[in-house]
């Protein structure tokens, strides 16, 4: 500390024009991608809000005139003929669906996600890398391309519906595609790898010994799973648990492709209004209060774990 | 005092589960379970690419017909040079700002301001793709509307942006792992410090560089909710188009382009892996 201050006082002009320097280079260099991210990525999303409170145009785009229907539709219908509002449900109950399909699809990742994360950590260095790389491509693979080879093991025709006929154990194909089942199963299947992933890697360094001495405190193996290895593994499965709920909640390819009307997402709902239903306020609406419940479930994540940059390693 | 390690090791030698002190019941089934799951539909979407027939469930003779037919369809030709031509544009522009950003981030004194930074790279992670999506498309139609230009730029734009924390990633990674000393014996040799980067760091941050732009490439290739909202008429990309496709039914042409388009992301998944092995 003491040296840092004599150099600074003797070498001071010196050290003030590298420091300059060295600033005018660090804004350079900083420049293109920040003003990418904030012009396209930050500043748009300001602009959702403002066109969330405006009129619908009539082919697509806004008419600028405030308005806080948007955010009425969402609750109330007015009627054709006099515009009195009634309560409807109808949004309301693709918002609860799709919370707890995204709910059941990150429940059904902890509960396969785990054991595999575990499974790969008790292997030796050489399978461990196996492993992580067979976890690792499907994470990297086209989602569309993964969503539709699920739509062709559940379709009535498909290898599920066929096999099972063979055997004899059913007569008539089960209606398996275009369910709410198979949205949350596909959901699971797209982002079991989110899920793998962090467990492991809080896994990884894990020591086994102390595996050891809770056997030899008499523990047996339900209980050294309860008390020593879960709890070394939530970090992990906290971070999972954001990182499936998250992609799950705004899932647009997979209702799109395995859930039929009944079955519609948030993600479904908003891409409507900027096709079909022309009403782009609606759909800004839509999003802002997507994004909304994403940061609350991020900021109750981040004060439960004290994870302060957000997720670092996911 | 007992031998723990040589017991562990003959706990192993043997397998005997009871022994094993790892052991769970139930999760190497469930390890196995979880492989097939993610695998069992991709090799059936594989293997009836290669079926003679036209149904998509029995199996009736090996053909590379569907191929053929794929490779001279005029909307799957298209969309794939689109979805080259906006990947690799994209993939240069990111990785050439991720680059430049993880220099400072990693070869700087840090400074106030470096997280927000840090943050701000990071934020397209942060945001449901849908949303930015429907940012995106109000955003750019609003420009389109007040200055008229059209073209492909927008789509490029909006992948870039999306892009930059990919490519930045193993960049970043790749510059924290190297060894400062050579930097640092660069400039004791009177390297100035654009020499030293031209010939000391940029030829060992290579691989990282590697790395980023084909994650970048492959995470706009594969983009489908952005490329949905933004592309503009004429501007169909191969997984738009797979969607098209998919909507009006299963066909096997679509399992032939989706069973080429996979083993591209896996081969540049292979290589990012093998290039990360490497550098221990």
């Amino acid at each position: 500390m003491t040296d840092l201050t004599v150099n600074n006082q003797t070498l001071s002009s010196s050290v003030q024009t590298q420091e300059q320097r060295q600033q005018k280079v660090r804004r350079l260099l900083l420049a293109p991608s920040l003003i990418t991210i904030l012009i396209i990525g930050v500043l748009p999303l300001s602009v959702v809000l403002v066109y969330s409170f405006l009129e619908p145009g009539a082919f697509g785009g806004v008419k600028w005139n405030f308005s806080t229907n948007a955010y009425v539709q969402l609750f109330f219908e007015a009627d054709i003929f006099d515009g009195s509002l009634s309560f409807t449900t109808a949004y309301l109950e693709i918002f609860w669906r799709s919370i707890s399909l995204a709910v059941m699809a990150t429940l059904g990742c902890v509960l396969v996600g785990f054991p595999t994360a575990y499974f790969i950590a008790t292997q030796p260095p050489e399978r461990r890398n196996i492993f992580l790389f067979l976890i690792t491509i499907p994470f990297w693979t086209n989602l569309l391309i993964r969503t539709y080879a699920m739509l062709l093991i559940l379709r009535d025709e498909g290898v599920i519906n066929i096999g099972l006929q063979n055997i004899g154990i059913i007569d008539q194909a089960i209606p398996l595609l275009y369910t709410e089942f198979a949205v949350s199963l596909g959901l699971i299947y797209s982002f079991l790898p989110f899920m793998v992933l962090p467990i492991y890697s809080s896994m990884e360094k894990f020591d086994f010994r102390l595996l050891e001495a809770g056997f030899d405190l008499y523990a047996n193996r339900l209980k050294v799973l309860w008390r020593i290895i879960i709890p070394i593994a939530k970090p992990g499965i906290a971070a999972g648990c954001i990182l499936v709920f998250i992609p799950s909640l705004g899932a647009y390819i997979t209702p799109e492709v395995l859930g039929g009307g009944k079955s519609m997402m948030i993600g479904n709902l908003i891409y409507s209004q900027f096709g079909a239903a022309r009403n782009w306020p609606f759909g800004a609406a839509i999003a802002l209060i997507l994004m909304a419940v994403v940061l609350i479930s991020l900021m109750v994540y981040m004060r439960r774990t004290g994870d302060k940059g957000g997720l670092s390693h996911g | 005092m007992v031998d723990i390690k040589a017991l562990s090791r003959w706990s192993s030698f043997k397998k005997d589960k009871l022994v094993d002190l790892k052991y769970q019941p139930g999760f190497s089934q469930i390890a196995w379970f979880c492989m097939v799951v993610l695998y069992a539909p991709i090799v059936v979407l594989v293997v009836f690419s290669f079926n003679e027939n036209r149904s998509v469930t029995t199996w009736t003779q090996f053909s590379w017909d569907w191929y053929i037919k794929a490779w001279h369809n005029e909307g799957i030709q298209s969309a794939s040079l689109m979805s080259l031509e906006v990947a690799t544009i994209s993939a240069i522009l990111a990785t050439l700002m991720a680059t430049m950003a993880a220099l400072v981030t990693t070869r700087t004194q840090p400074y106030a301001g470096m997280n927000s930074a840090i943050t701000i790279i990071n934020q397209p992670l942060m945001v449901p793709e849908i949303v930015t999506a429907v940012a995106t498309l109000i955003f750019f139609a609003a420009i389109r509307k007040v200055t008229g230009i059209t073209g492909v730029g927008y789509l490029i734009a909006a992948h870039t942006c999306f892009c930059i924390p990919f490519a930045y990633m193993p960049i970043k990674a790749r510059l924290e792992d190297m060894n400062l000393n050579l930097e640092h014996a660069a400039a004791d040799l009177y390297a100035s410090p654009l020499q030293a980067f031209r010939r000391v760091t940029l030829p060992l941050l290579m691989p990282g560089i590697v790395s980023g732009a084909m994650l970048a490439f492959i995470v706009s290739i594969d983009d489908v909710v952005i490329s949905l909202f933004v592309a503009g008429p004429g501007e169909t990309t191969l997984p738009l188009f797979i969607l098209g496709q998919i909507r009006r039914g299963v066909t096997p042409e679509v399992n032939a382009v989706a069973t080429v388009f996979l083993l591209i992301s896996v081969i540049l998944v292979t290589i990012i892996f093998l290039v990360g092995k490497n550098k221990k």
